[in-house]
């Protein structure tokens, strides 16, 4: 066996053997989830609950497990126990009262509590049958992807998702690093540096049909060749972990739950490119995300995994994590690399496109994380029956972030291909509170909108393009009836607006100056003159600014008004918002059939505009009240209205 | 290679920084192209004194030797530096989008009811500091808000007098 085989191996026999290795088939294992969402929800009180539950019945064969996130943020925090030759059961919106319920029946005596499953009504709504679809059996036959199938597949959420990129996110503890190879990690590294050919590893790519998940969906193979073709032998490999678009956190939950993988593809990327040093850039505002990839770095240090001659190979490369600060724009290639160098993150002109002239006027490739993630998957699986998974065009699947007016809210993952139709119904529960769904937002402040009536889109970079917006880098906001799009088209330019670095006069001022007309629009100033002025504009800012930031802002807008043209009509010729959402074009009032007098909005009203006497119908001042909408909320008795 | 500058300069720099942020610039200044260090420099700053005094610019100009001008460039430009003193809780309401459509607006209107201040200012007594921030990442769990390190979720308007009451206690 060869050098690198033989080091590989002997971590894999580390591994295998490692002292704490979780042994199933002995154990009673309790698993809780650690990311940024779980905690928020509650799970390490649930985590100390548990523990102080072992410790007093003095059992040294439970134990817990802390996994990264399985992407069921609405029903955080999850708990799932694990008995040795059993399936796994899983609870969900665990307390400590409920902590308590599960020990005592189902630890201890072994009988499940039903009440506490997880078992939403909406998720039952998937057929499952325990068939699974033609991409899981798919998966399910690899092993590097079978793992969270085994344990989770038989929960009707999963039904219709395919996990490559998250395959170990709530499967493993995100810092075992043992527990990571014995789930095939770094072999899918072992196997690149034993091939010694980055013209192989690019050819895996290519048959793969993986690309860009940052949101540009640009092949990877062709992106890794273009730093091939540089006769410069100094390259930098840099991941793109500058999650700014607002509705997003897929990189951040990858980053959490599973960062090895992230720095395992990193590495096959920078072999392929050449790289002697790679960068992280991640987001400060990620803090859990970058204590734990700084010390899975360091972990890999310390396994020879990054450094000098890895894994005994003649490649040497290291990685260090370099921190934003706040600025959305360095999510744009040039602006990332002048943020490296310490640098104001201003774009500059392409071309030199960054493979040719990037990081301190070298060749530098930069890749998403979730691209990286997926990185030794290709390699495990091969990239022919990678691409097995997915459509004609790309190989794989997509993450997305689910959240707005949604029921199940989360992270899923799906085979490009999917239908918006089978995400927001199937996976996300559809709309709640019987509200009728409007519109679906992919692509953040650079994407567009999605209406209802074209929910039968499927998920792939070209027919979301067609559909008038991107595939972006995941974020998916459901919009519902209430949503007002003129408002909501505001909230992105006011993003953008806000972020523009100042550097091209078309974004600039033109952000500026669409924000301005949208703002009278919705303070109901607007005419329709400035319905024509906005779409020229946007056209004008989308052509003419410098960089991705510029050219993308007036997505939101022109998509808006390709779709709901109506809305802006009615706010600038009607004066009326249908979602009675601007407050400047509604009024409150209340229904005198249903006021029973009870004197709470009048109590509530911070300008004291509502009069009427105890136990009869009350009235609203037009002339005093501000619409702050108090009397709307506190009413019990459905009387106040917005008309 | 750092060129020799004037003894007293450069003592008067490091006395008007917290040590462990001369320490991490000794460093860099040891290693390759110790100027792309300068934004984590500046986190390290504003870490240790909650925000980018005007002196504490001038000394990191003087011990990374780069213009002030540029160190106040480049910090201005990022959202996260701050070139104020900041309350002893930041309460950061998200301003993402899922937030945004679940009512994080009626969440900020109500802090600044209750705290008398508007956003990006302090409380007179310095306990708290205002401010909407970009997503934090926590969509599924929106509205959201950021107090210090601890995450709340699911947030109204209802729970906002309850959370300051929690921190003002905490204080005490």
């Amino acid at each position: 066996m060869s050098q690198i085989l033989n080091a590989y191996q002997s971590l894999r026999d580390a591994a295998e053997g490692s002292k704490e290795r979780v042994d199933f088939d002995q154990v009673i294992c309790i698993q809780v989830g650690s990311a940024t969402c779980e905690n928020a929800a509650g799970a390490n009180d649930v985590a100390e609950e548990f523990r102080k539950h072992i410790a007093a019945t003095k059992r040294d064969d439970i134990v817990i497990k802390r996994v990264g996130c399985t992407g069921r943020c609405s029903c955080e925090p999850i708990v799932s126990i694990r008995m040795p030759g059993k399936d796994m059961v899983t609870y969900q919106k665990v307390n400590g009262d409920s902590a308590h319920k599960i020990f005592v029946e189902h630890v201890l005596e072994g009988k499940i509590v039903d009440e506490l499953q997880m078992q939403c009504p909406t998720c039952q709504s998937v057929p499952m049958d325990n068939r699974l679809s033609d991409a899981q059996q798919h998966l399910q036959g690899q092993e590097v992807t079978d793992k969270f199938l085994s344990l989770y597949g038989n929960l009707p959420v999963y039904a219709k998702q395919a996990r490559i990129a998250l395959r170990n996110a709530g499967v493993t503890t995100p810092l075992d690093l043992n527990e990571y190879i014995r789930n095939l990690g770094f072999s899918s590294l072992a196997k690149v540096l034993e091939n010694d050919s980055p013209a192989w590893v690019i050819a895996e790519m290519n048959a793969s049909k993986l690309k860009g998940r940052g949101g540009a969906g640009f092949p990877i193979g062709k992106k890794w060749g273009f730093a091939l073709t540089n006769e410069e032998k100094i390259r930098y490999m840099v991941c793109n972990a500058d999650e700014g678009d607002p509705g997003a956190f897929m990189d951040r939950s990858m980053l959490e739950s599973d960062p090895f993988s992230v720095i395992e593809g990193m590495i096959i990327a920078g072999f392929t490119i050449g790289a002697q040093q790679g960068y992280v850039y991640i987001r400060a505002e990620y803090p859990l995300a970058i204590e734990r990839l700084e010390k899975a770095i360091a972990i890999c240090r310390e396994n020879n995994l990054l450094g000098k001659n890895i894994l005994g190979s003649e490649y040497s490369f290291d990685i260090e994590l370099r921190l934003g600060a706040g600025a959305f724009v360095c999510g744009e290639e040039t602006a990332l690399i002048h943020s490296i160098e310490g640098e104001r993150g201003q774009p500059r002109v392409k071309p030199p496109f960054p493979a040719v002239s990037g990081l301190w006027g070298k060749p530098t490739i930069i890749n998403n994380v979730e691209t990286l993630a997926n990185v030794p998957a290709v390699i495990a699986m091969g990239g022919a029956e990678f691409a097995k998974v997915g459509t004609e065009l790309s190989g794989g699947t997509k993450v997305f972030a689910l959240a707005g007016k949604i029921t199940n809210t989360g992270l899923i993952e799906v085979p490009m291909g999917t239908t918006l139709r089978e995400i927001i119904e199937e996976i996300g529960g559809g709309v709640p509170n019987g509200k009728k769904l409007k519109a679906v937002q992919t692509g953040g402040p650079a994407g567009g909108f999605i209406p209802a009536d074209a929910l039968d889109t499927v998920v792939d970079y070209n027919t979301l393009a067609a559909a008038g917006s991107i595939m972006g880098s995941g974020g998916m906001i459901v919009l519902d009836e209430d949503d007002c799009m003129v408002d909501v088209a505001k909230f992105y330019l006011t993003f953008s607006q806000d972020e523009s670095c100042g550097k091209c006069t078309p974004c600039r001022e033109g952000t500026k100056r669409m924000l301005e007309i949208l703002e009278r629009m919705t303070a109901g100033k607007g005419t329709m003159e400035d319905i024509d002025n906005l779409e020229r504009l946007a056209k004008l800012v989308q052509k003419a600014s410098l960089c991705g930031l510029g050219k993308a802002a007036p997505n939101p807008i022109l998509s808006s008004l390709k779709h709901f043209r109506e809305e802006f009509v009615a706010h600038v010729q009607d004066k009326t918002c249908a979602a009675k959402k601007c407050k400047a074009l509604l009024r409150y009032e209340i229904d005198s059939d249903k006021c029973i007098g009870c004197t709470a909005c009048a109590k509530k009203c911070p300008v004291a505009c509502i009069k009427g006497e105890r136990k009869e119908p009350h009235v609203i001042d037009q002339d005093t009240c501000i619409k702050c909408g108090q009397c709307f909320s506190v009413c019990r008795f459905g009387a106040v209205k917005k008309v | 290679m750092i060129p020799a500058v004037n003894d007293k300069v450069l003592e008067n720099a490091r006395a008007a920084l917290p040590a462990s942020v001369v320490e991490f610039i000794d460093k860099v200044n040891q290693g390759e192209r110790p100027s792309s260090h300068l934004i984590a420099v500046l986190h390290k700053v504003q870490e240790e004194l909650g925000f980018l005094p005007r002196e504490s610019m001038d000394a990191v100009a003087q011990l990374m030797q780069v213009p002030t001008a540029k160190v106040t460039g480049v910090a201005s430009f990022y959202h996260h530096f701050s070139f104020v003193p900041k309350g002893k809780y930041i309460i950061s309401v998200c301003t993402g989008t899922a937030c945004y459509v679940k009512g994080a607006e009626e969440v900020i209107d109500k802090f600044k009811e209750e705290l008398g201040i508007n956003l990006g200012e302090t409380t007179a007594d310095g306990l708290f500091t205002l401010e909407d921030t970009r997503c934090l990442g926590a969509c599924a769990l929106a509205p959201v808000v950021k107090v210090g390190d601890d995450i709340h979720a699911s947030m109204t308007a209802d729970k906002v007098p309850g959370i300051i009451e929690r921190y003002m206690n905490l204080a005490d």
